[in-house]
């Protein structure tokens, strides 16, 4: 490979580990989303250091120019991760949807001045019934 | 339990404070023993002042749920608050409340039923005008849930429904986001609960909007058909007590 393109790739994998690294260590990047990252950078980080495996692996799948290669593979992870924040996304949306009705519910009870014990019991009540609804066969 | 059956009519509203005070007023004075709760998804119009001066319950939604997310949490209310049945009447004033009783009729006559669904196409003298960009997206799921399920279904996306008990556990379970009407019947059918619908008529819309503007019909189109589909190759549609949450922390790549 071209000591440029190695150079600018190795520099760019570091600095993407040391950036991850440090918003985790700001607690602004919680080590749940952290991971996918650094593993992306881990494994770019070793491709591009390590020349013989990189051509290896462009000949493997039939790349012709080895960076081409690593491109390939950095271009996967962004993929990867994007799909990771769509899940995340749907998982915020439908907590933030089951917090909405809890507090619509909640304040409406209290518009109501229903008290707490009969809240409470109104709560196991509706508890047992799930229990005993219908299943699926 | 009490001997007489607890009923709660929901009417979802999302800006209809030119409507939901008639839809209110109209209840009340053809159902008065039920218990009526408008659910304010998130209006800015004061449809809940307007609901709350008809004399209705109100729920608030704190921003804007789309219709779903509203109808679970009066599935959710019903359960809690231990109804019998529930029945929802949307809040733009096309579910006429003359028509309720052949929906109660229509429970009445057959206990195995989990849910009633008023159909706009079954009754005789219908001509109910929709613009044709909805009406085709309503033939085609008609069609489709048809052949799913195994027996006719004329008006998948009407929202004039009563429900039972075990009808309204599984809602608050699990309700689907965006023209929910249409993957609730699929739901049913996977949960091995029972449907009909009997013929009723409805009015055009009032004021308001409907929460499905004809350009937005086709993208709902698509999407209702990926979740119809994507429904169909669950193994277990929703989950049920006991298994993993369907969306937890830990759920991730």
């Amino acid at each position: 490979m071209e000591t440029r393109i190695q150079i600018l790739a190795v520099v760019a994998s570091g600095l993407l580990f040391l950036v991850v690294l440090e918003l985790v260590r700001r607690r602004r990047l919680l080590e749940r989303y952290a991971l996918l990252w650094l593993l992306s950078a881990w494994v770019l980080l070793a491709l591009a250091i390590w020349q013989g495996l990189l051509s290896d692996l462009a000949k493997a799948i039939g790349v012709i120019y080895p960076p081409n290669a690593l491109f390939l593979i950095a271009f996967g992870f962004v993929l990867l991760l994007l799909l990771h924040f769509s899940l995340a996304v749907s998982r915020l949306t439908d907590q933030t949807k089951v917090l909405a009705q809890r507090l619509a519910l909640l304040e409406e009870r209290e518009s109501r001045g229903v008290p707490e014990d009969r809240a409470e019991q109104e709560r196991e009540e509706a508890i047992e019934l799930v229990a005993h609804s219908p299943r699926s066969k | 339990m009490s001997p007489r059956p607890s009923y709660l009519v929901i009417v979802p509203a999302y800006n209809e404070a030119g409507c939901v005070g008639d839809v209110v007023r109209s209840v009340r004075m053809n159902q008065p023993d039920f218990d009526l709760l408008v659910i304010d998804d998130g209006s800015t119009d004061g449809t809940a002042e307007v609901a709350t001066a008809a004399g209705a319950r109100v729920l608030r939604m704190p921003f804007n749920l789309g219709i779903g997310g509203a109808v679970q949490a009066g599935f959710v209310y019903a359960l809690e608050n231990n109804y019998d049945y529930m029945l929802q009447v949307d809040g733009d004033g096309q579910h006429l409340a003359t028509e309720i009783p052949k929906l109660l009729r229509a429970m009445d006559e057959n206990p195995s039923l989990d849910m009633v669904c008023g159909s706009r196409f079954l009754s005789a003298e219908h001509g109910y005008p929709a613009p044709i960009s909805r009406r085709t997206g309503i033939h085609l799921f008609a069609f489709l849930l048809s052949r799913i399920i195994g027996h006719r279904v004329s008006d998948p996306t009407s929202g004039f429904r009563l429900y039972n008990r075990r009808g309204i556990a599984l809602f608050a379970r699990d309700y689907p986001h965006d023209y929910p009407e249409v993957e609730a019947v699929v739901m049913l059918h996977f949960h091995r609960l029972r449907m009909r619908e009997v013929p009723v008529n409805m009015r055009p819309r009032g004021t308001g909007r409907s929460s499905i503007g004809s350009g937005k019909s086709f993208y709902y189109m698509v999407k209702v058909l990926l979740a119809i589909f994507i429904g169909l190759a669950r193994r277990r549609p929703t989950p049920e007590p006991g298994d993993e949450a369907p969306v937890a922390a830990a759920h991730n790549i």
